[in-house]
C-alpha cells in the first residue's frame, strides 16, 4: 500500500503527462486509504491534481506544452474529479451554486467552455454542460429543469454571437429572465458587446468566469475554499494560454 | 465537373482536372483589431491592402467576411465588395452566416460569386439557396446539420448529399455547389484529418461535386503549424480536393500547392513551378 505522500506525488506525476487511467486508479486508492479528497484535489506540499494542472499551464505558457497535452491533462483530472465529486459533496462542501453552460446554436467550439466548466467545478459549482450548437429551446428546457442560478453562453464566432440576444429573449419570453443570471464569453466577445446583448456578466477567460460567477452570486472567495488561491493561480495561467489559443484560432478561422 | 467563379472580367475554374484554387482568408475582422476598427467605420483601407497582398501572393479568389461585432454587417459587406472589386479583378467569396449580409454582398457584386456558406440545416438551406439561385452564384455546402459535426464520414456524406439535392430543388446545378467535408483540428482529435480524407473520398465517389475546405484549422494548437498545413494541403489535393480557404501569405503553403499541381499533372512542363522559383524573393545571404 502506498502512503499519502506517494499518492499525492503519483497524482501530480501522472496528471502532467495526462495518464488518465493511472490518475483514476491512484484517486481510487487514495479514497480507499481514507485520504482527504480536498488534499487530493487542491494538493498538499505542492503535489496533487491542481498543482499538476498548474504546472501544465505554466509549461504551456512557456511554449513547452501544446493543446493536445493540455487536453489530456485536463481529461486525466476530470477522471479523478468523477470519483472525488460525490465525496466533496458529502463532505459538506455543498455546491456553491448551479450553472448551466453551453455553446450557442451554430457554433461548434468548446475547448474554452470546457475549461470554464472544469474551473467552475474546481471552485465548487455544480456544472451542467449542454454541449455545443445548443438551441434556445434546449437551453430553456435545461433552465426549467435544473433551476440554475447562472446560465453561461459561449460563442467563438462573430457570426454566432447574436445568439446571446436570442437566448436572452427566449428566457424573457418564458418569464425566467429574472430567475437566472446570464453570463457570456468567447474569443470575440467583449464586455461592451455583452452589455449590449443584455447579459449580467462577461468574462474574458476561465478564471474570470469563476470570479464573475461568484460575484454575481455574492460569494466571497474564502467562503469557497481555503485553497482557492492555489486554484486561482492555476486557472490564471491556463487562462492566459487559452486566450492565446483563442486569438490564434480566431485569426485563422475562415469559416463559420 | 467544372465550377466557374468570376468577377466582371476574370473567371476561375474549379475542378479535378484544373490547377488547385487558393481562396485567401485574410479579409476577416475576427481578432484583427485594425481591420475590425476600420471596417466598423466603413474605412476600407486595410481591406484593400489585404486584398492586394493576397492576390500578389497568388490567391485566386478572396474570401470577404464583414462580421465586425456590433457592426452593420450587410452594409460593411456591400462596401467591402465594392472597394475590392474597384482595385482587383479576382472573384470573391462572400462569407457570412447572416443572410442579409450575403444578400447585400450579392446585390452589389459584379460577376458570379461564391457564397460561403450553407450547412445542411433546413432553416439555412431555405434561406441561403434562394439567394444563390437568384444571383446565379455558387455556394459552399458544409457537411454538418442540426445535429452538429459528425465524426462519421458516412453521416457527413449524407448531409452533403442533402445539400446537393436541395440545391437542385432550388434550380441550382450541382456544378455550382462546392462541398466542404470539414476538417477539425488534429490538436484536439488526432483522427480529425482521417475523417476528413475519408469524407472527401466518399463525396468525390458518390456525389462527384467539387470540394473546398478551410486548410488552416487542421493544425490549431500545435507547434510548427505551417508544416502540418502544407502536408495537409498536398494530401488533400491528392485526395481530390479542388480548392482551399487559407492564408496565401504563408510561403510554404503556396510552395506545397504549386508542388501539388506539378505532381498531379496540372502544371505543364513545370512552367508554373519554375516561374515561381524565378519570382521568389531574394534569399538572405
Amino acid at each position: 500500500m502506498p502512503n499519502r505522500e506517494e499518492i499525492l506525488k503519483g497524482l501530480y506525476d501522472h496528471t502532467i503527462p495526462g495518464h488518465a487511467p493511472q490518475v483514476k486508479d491512484l484517486t481510487q486508492t487514495g479514497i480507499d486509504m481514507g485520504l482527504d479528497p480536498k488534499d487530493m484535489l487542491y494538493g498538499a506540499q505542492g503535489m496533487g491534481l491542481i498543482p499538476a494542472l498548474r504546472e501544465v499551464g505554466a509549461r504551456f505558457e512557456r511554449g513547452e506544452y501544446f493543446v493536445p497535452e493540455m487536453l489530456i491533462a485536463a481529461r486525466a483530472m476530470q477522471g479523478a474529479m468523477s470519483l472525488l465529486r460525490p465525496l466533496l459533496a458529502k463532505q459538506g462542501t455543498k455546491p456553491v451554486g448551479t450553472i448551466v453552460m453551453l455553446t450557442v446554436k451554430g457554433d461548434m467550439h468548446d475547448i474554452g467552455k470546457n475549461l470554464c466548466d472544469m474551473m467552475l467545478e474546481g471552485a465548487g459549482f455544480r456544472v451542467i454542460d449542454l454541449g455545443v450548437n445548443t438551441s434556445p429551446e434546449k437551453m430553456l428546457a435545461a433552465v426549467q429543469e435544473h433551476n440554475p442560478q447562472i446560465v453561461g453562453f459561449s460563442a467563438f464566432l462573430t457570426t454566432t454571437m447574436p445568439m446571446f440576444k436570442v437566448n436572452i429573449a427566449t428566457l424573457e419570453k418564458a418569464g425566467l429572465r429574472d430567475t437566472v443570471k446570464v453570463m457570456v464569453g468567447g474569443a470575440p466577445v467583449t464586455e461592451e458587446y455583452a452589455k449590449k446583448a443584455g447579459a449580467d456578466g462577461y468574462a474574458p477567460d476561465a478564471s474570470a468566469t469563476v470570479r464573475k460567477a461568484k460575484a454575481l452570486l455574492g460569494i466571497k472567495d474564502e467562503e469557497i475554499s481555503e485553497n482557492s488561491q492555489a486554484l486561482a493561480d492555476a486557472v490564471a495561467i491556463l487562462d492566459a494560454t487559452m486566450q492565446k489559443i483563442g486569438e490564434a484560432e480566431a485569426a485563422v478561422n475562415s469559416q463559420s | 465537373m467544372q465550377t466557374i467563379i468570376s468577377s466582371r472580367t476574370r473567371s476561375v475554374i474549379v475542378g479535378p482536372d484544373e490547377p488547385f484554387i487558393i481562396i485567401g482568408e485574410r479579409i476577416n475582422p475576427t481578432n484583427r483589431k485594425v481591420l475590425a476598427a476600420q471596417m466598423r467605420e466603413m474605412d476600407m483601407t486595410r481591406t484593400v491592402q489585404d486584398a492586394l497582398a493576397q492576390v500578389e501572393a497568388g490567391a485566386h479568389v478572396l474570401d470577404v467576411n464583414a462580421g465586425v461585432p456590433d457592426g452593420d454587417e450587410p452594409a460593411i459587406m456591400a462596401v467591402a465588395v465594392r472597394a475590392i472589386q474597384a482595385v482587383s479583378d479576382v472573384p470573391l467569396c462572400l462569407d457570412s452566416s447572416v443572410v442579409d449580409a450575403l444578400r447585400a454582398g450579392l446585390e452589389v457584386y459584379q460577376g458570379k460569386a461564391l457564397v460561403n456558406s450553407v450547412t445542411g440545416e433546413n432553416e439555412r438551406l431555405e434561406k441561403v439557396l434562394p439567394l444563390v439561385r437568384k444571383y446565379d452564384a455558387t455556394v459552399i455546402g458544409i457537411a454538418n446539420d442540426e445535429t452538429g459535426v459528425s465524426m462519421e464520414p458516412e453521416v457527413r456524406l449524407a448531409v452533403a448529399r442533402k445539400i446537393v439535392e436541395r440545391a437542385a430543388d432550388h434550380g441550382i446545378p450541382r456544378e455550382n455547389v462546392l462541398i466542404d467535408p470539414l476538417c477539425m483540428t488534429v490538436g484536439a482529435d488526432h483522427k480529425a484529418a482521417v475523417v476528413f480524407f475519408e469524407t472527401l473520398r466518399l463525396v468525390r465517389r458518390d456525389l462527384g461535386v467539387n470540394t473546398v475546405c478551410g486548410a488552416s484549422n487542421v493544425s490549431f494548437g500545435l507547434p510548427e503549424r505551417p508544416g502540418i498545413n502544407a502536408a495537409f494541403l498536398a494530401m488533400a489535393m491528392h485526395g481530390g480536393l479542388t480548392a482551399a480557404i487559407t492564408n496565401p501569405l504563408e510561403p510554404i503553403l503556396m510552395t506545397s500547392m504549386r508542388a501539388g499541381n506539378l505532381l498531379l499533372g496540372h502544371d505543364e512542363y513545370a512552367m508554373g513551378w519554375i516561374r515561381a522559383y524565378r519570382q521568389r524573393p531574394a534569399q538572405p545571404a
